[in-house]
């Protein structure tokens, strides 16, 4: 209910009446761009989880591959092989728009073309092993980007449809109900004023029509 | 154009600069947070962090939640998988639609 009554004046009721409609509007196109978000949230969100755990699988394999490469050779070795890369990854951002959420494109770029890039050391002082366990880590990367990409998009869309979730619930049990009575309390109150005028008139005809003819004393 | 970054304990990401992505090596949770900000603020696109350090980093995190990059990517570390990431995808479900209805009981 209204928590106040609005000024009972055919003004505030045209303004009202505009409100309700703009609101009735506004709730209907909300509760679809709501419905049509969820909908790509939960393919977009399938697609996370099966990534998620493929790319989580992959880098413990890789991790895996690492500790054995690790124990085959010391530990000075291990971090001059991989103290001056020989690749390089630049990002290239793009922006989506969603259902008016902006949702990151990934695409990324190697400095050279070359896969074998990826073994920054000499084959000679280096156990096999670590050329396994590179080599796992880059055939994860691709998913980790694709995973990064949906990731985000998922927990950006997310907070939208929480927010239009707010709106439309707003709209719906707070906005368009009061405004529905605000327009029923100003329609009533008018019809009253208009009533007693109407009484008020008759009265005062009557009164004048006693006053000329003195009906009551014949 | 921009750069992707891995965050997180030496032994978990050195395989990462073999692949030529930039590694930070992170052991403490005030460090963590100021490389946090300052590889958020220098266009870094993509910032993949152990689970280990993303859960102590949360709050730090939050703060780019909203924006569209950095996009902050728990990984598994060398310890295991915490399953920080997969609690984080049910997370944004609850998020949306109110309860977990897709992956409730996996």
């Amino acid at each position: 209910m209204a928590s106040k009554m609005p000024n009972p004046t055919r003004m505030e009721l045209t303004r009202l009446k505009g409100k309700l409609g703009t609101a009735i509007k506004g709730h209907r196109l909300l509760k679809d761009k709501r419905d049509e978000l969820m909908r790509e949230f939960l393919d977009l969100v399938r697609v996370n989880m099966e990534l998620r755990k493929k790319v989580e699988e992959g880098i413990r394999q890789a991790n895996v591959n690492f500790v054995i490469a690790r124990a085959g050779m010391s530990g000075e070795a291990l971090q001059a092989a991989l103290m001056a890369p020989k690749q390089e990854v630049s990002l290239k951002e793009g922006v989506k728009n969603v259902m008016s959420v902006n949702i990151p494109q990934f695409d990324y770029a190697t400095r050279t073309s070359d896969p074998n890039d990826i073994y920054s050391y000499g084959f000679a002082f280096t156990s096999s092993d670590l050329d396994g366990a590179v080599k796992s880590l880059a055939d994860v990367f691709p998913d980790m980007l694709k995973l990064a990409e949906v990731e985000k998009s998922c927990q950006l869309m997310a907070a939208e449809i929480e927010k239009t979730r707010r709106r439309v619930n707003a709209l719906e049990h707070v906005t368009i109900p009061e405004t529905q009575a605000g327009i029923k309390y100003i329609t009533m109150k008018l019809d009253e004023n208009e009533r007693s005028t109407q009484i008020r008139l008759m009265k005062v005809k009557d009164m004048m029509l006693e006053e000329a003819h003195h009906y009551s004393e014949k | 154009m921009s750069k992707i970054a891995v965050m997180g304990d030496r032994d978990s990401i050195y395989g990462f600069r073999a692949l030529g992505l930039e590694t930070f090596t992170v052991t403490d949770i005030e460090e963590g947070a100021k490389l946090l900000k300052r590889l958020a603020d220098n266009g870094y696109g993509v910032i993949y962090m152990t689970e280990h350090i993303g859960e102590l980093l949360k709050k730090e995190r939050a703060k780019y939640e909203e924006r569209v990059t950095p996009a902050i990517i728990l990984i598994p570390g060398v310890f295991g998988n915490t399953g920080e990431g997969i609690a984080r995808v049910k997370g944004s479900v609850e998020q949306a639609v109110g309860s977990d209805i897709l992956f409730g009981n996996e």
